[in-house]
């Protein structure tokens, strides 16, 4: 088809006010982008200038592990034992850390579960044995990982849930984590070494160093704090949470990622909220909606929202007020082009 | 003694300067994206200096109000860029340009919804610009996911509480097997070098399509017929000034 046909085809498409335009013949207003640009540009420096000299923004202090075990020690031990038997949330999670977890799902979809592990986390040899191997000058630790490591399963299985059962009336005294007595075996000097050695900073350290000197991956240990319920709780305190519309909030009373609004909005839904697979049906909700307001161009119905609400008329009010005012019809289709008020005849644009 | 460029003739003006007025090869593959592009954005038509008189809305300024703020986006991350991740929170200038860098990115995402929905209210797809529309709302995307980078690069309470709670929606997705949210490196070399890298190009990509199609015009008024004028479904119906003088 030669390229006259193929326009002589296009321009016989029939006109559909929400997909094309008529030319434009009214008139031309001298308007400088440069200048505007500039003015712009200036007024924005000004404002954002004044908000920081006004309000600043937020830095609030990391948690560390060190931290996190000085100001709630048996929390950190509560934690602790739980990646040691395998129930915390990390333990449990499954892709991508580990298998250990069932893989969020849309019916038969299921991309976590697809690609599987890619940050392998052993958590009882990454948080707790591992670390522990690393203390020097303390044969009684040692002792304990190794007995801990050379029982059987269904043994080690009855020593975590002893301690996972005292450890609830557990309380802090003098520096020690003081743990009621029960048959936990070497669990009570591991946990309690770890508490120690948390408290010392030096397990901050053993979490990060692990693979190379300059570290820059803290995965481990931020999955280790958020096991916990200290980092949750200041995040409650600082309406974070997930039912306080989560993380598109900021620490203080900064605006943070307003811009996640709807994002967050589901999992306040709560069908969506409180469901096992919350995170990839909000996800899938958000592919949908994002694909239709890029495609709405080509979407009929969609694409006529603008002309059904009328809100360009409030957008051109001066283009209406002024075309109406003539009678109607006169300035883009009927009259003759101009600039700054000179009449020029009319032109035809090509597509 | 006096020391004469070469390249500079007696009239004092360069050789350079003559190159326009040598003889073209216009079988040049440069020749040739040198033709298509001037063809396709005259000067008058990048720059112009008068626009169709319905230009004419405060909604018109939070266009470039979003190129601006993204320029102060732009400026400021690059000072935080050269003094190091650390900076900032054991310096109070750098605490003070991190609030620079912050602020500015919410101006810069209160302009660009503010001009994507000023857009969409007037349908400014319409005349074959629908590819404009597309790299707008991808920019806007790519936006939101550059300044979630941010937040995540910040090494404080924020950016702990952020990544350990993103990382459920971004693993259920099967993403988290590359992009891992609790990777401090990795999320820093996406927000200082990659997402901005794609931000710039795209809005780039952008505002030359505004350009090259030029502003939309309105709906047909009350007692015009629509598209009673038109020169052909995929007109863009941007009558260029030269067009008009022609």
């Amino acid at each position: 088809m030669s390229a006259d046909k193929a326009k002589t085809h296009k321009l016989a498409r029939p006109f559909k006010q929400d997909r094309d335009i008529a030319d434009w013949h009214g008139r031309y207003t001298p308007y400088d982008l440069a200048k505007e640009g500039l003015i712009a540009l200036v007024v924005v420096v000004l404002l954002v200038t004044g908000l920081a000299v006004l309000f600043g923004s937020p830095d609030d202090t990391p948690v560390t592990v060190k931290s996190w075990s000085t100001a709630n020690a048996v929390d950190f031990a509560a934690t602790a034992i739980a990646e040691l038997d395998g129930t915390s949330g990390t333990a449990t999670y499954g892709a991508p850390y580990n298998t250990n977890g069932t893989a969020m799902s849309i019916g038969p979809i299921s991309p976590q579960k697809w690609l599987g592990v890619h940050h392998p986390i052993n958590t009882a040899n990454d948080y707790v044995l591992g670390p522990l191997s690393t203390v020097a000058n303390q044969p009684e630790v040692q002792a304990a990982v190794a007995e801990y490591k050379a029982a059987s399963v269904d043994q080690q299985a009855a020593w975590t849930a002893a301690y996972e059962k005292a450890v609830a009336d557990a309380t802090f005294v003098n520096g020690n984590l003081v743990v009621p007595a029960g048959a936990y075996g070497p669990v009570g000097v591991i946990i309690s070494s770890l508490t120690s050695m948390a408290r010392s900073g030096a397990l901050d350290g053993a979490l990060l160093s692990s693979r190379q000197f300059y570290g820059t991956d803290y995965t481990k240990p931020l999955l280790f704090v958020a096991d916990g319920t200290f980092l949750e709780g200041l995040a409650v305190n600082q309406h974070l949470a997930g039912d306080q519309w989560g993380m598109m909030n900021e620490t203080g009373s900064y605006p943070g990622q307003a811009w996640l609004w709807l994002y967050t909005l589901w999992y306040q839904v709560p069908a969506i909220g409180n469901s096992d697979n919350a995170d990839i049906q909000v996800f899938a909700i958000m592919i949908g909606l994002t694909t239709l307001l890029a495609l709405v161009p080509f979407i009929p119905g969609l694409r006529s929202i603008p002309r059904w609400t009328r809100v360009y008329r409030l957008i051109w009010r001066n283009h209406y007020r002024e075309v109406e005012g003539q009678g109607g019809g006169t300035s883009t289709s009927g009259s003759p082009p101009q600039v700054m008020g000179e009449v020029r005849e009319p032109v035809t644009v090509s597509g | 003694m006096t020391i004469t460029d070469p390249k500079i003739s007696s009239n004092g003006q360069s050789d350079l300067s003559k190159s326009a007025d040598l003889p073209e090869d216009a079988d040049q593959w440069t020749a040739k994206i040198r033709h298509v592009a001037v063809e396709a954005l005259p000067p008058q038509r990048l720059l112009p200096d008068r626009q169709p008189a319905y230009v004419a809305s405060w909604i018109y300024v939070f266009g470039v109000t979003t190129v601006a703020a993204l320029g102060v986006v732009i400026a400021t991350g690059l000072v935080l860029s050269i003094m190091g991740p650390n900076w900032w929170h054991v310096s109070s200038t750098g605490l003070f340009v991190n609030s620079l860098h912050m602020w500015s990115v919410e101006v810069f995402f209160f302009a660009m919804v503010i001009h994507l929905w000023g857009k969409f209210f007037m349908a400014a797809w319409r005349g074959r610009r629908r590819a404009t529309w597309i790299t707008g709302v991808i920019s806007f995307l790519v936006s939101v996911g550059a300044a979630f980078t941010g937040y995540l690069s910040q090494q404080n309470f924020d950016s702990q509480w952020i990544s350990t709670q993103a990382k459920d929606g971004i693993n259920s997705t099967g993403a988290g097997a590359i992009f891992n949210v609790t990777n401090f490196g990795q999320m820093i070399m996406w927000h200082i070098v990659l997402l901005p890298l794609v931000v710039v190009a795209l809005v780039g990509i952008h505002v030359l399509m505004v350009r090259l199609r030029g502003v939309v015009p309105p709906f047909a008024a009350k007692g015009e017929t629509p598209g009673a004028d038109m020169a052909g479904a995929d007109s863009d119906g941007a009558t260029s000034r030269a067009e008009v003088l022609a």
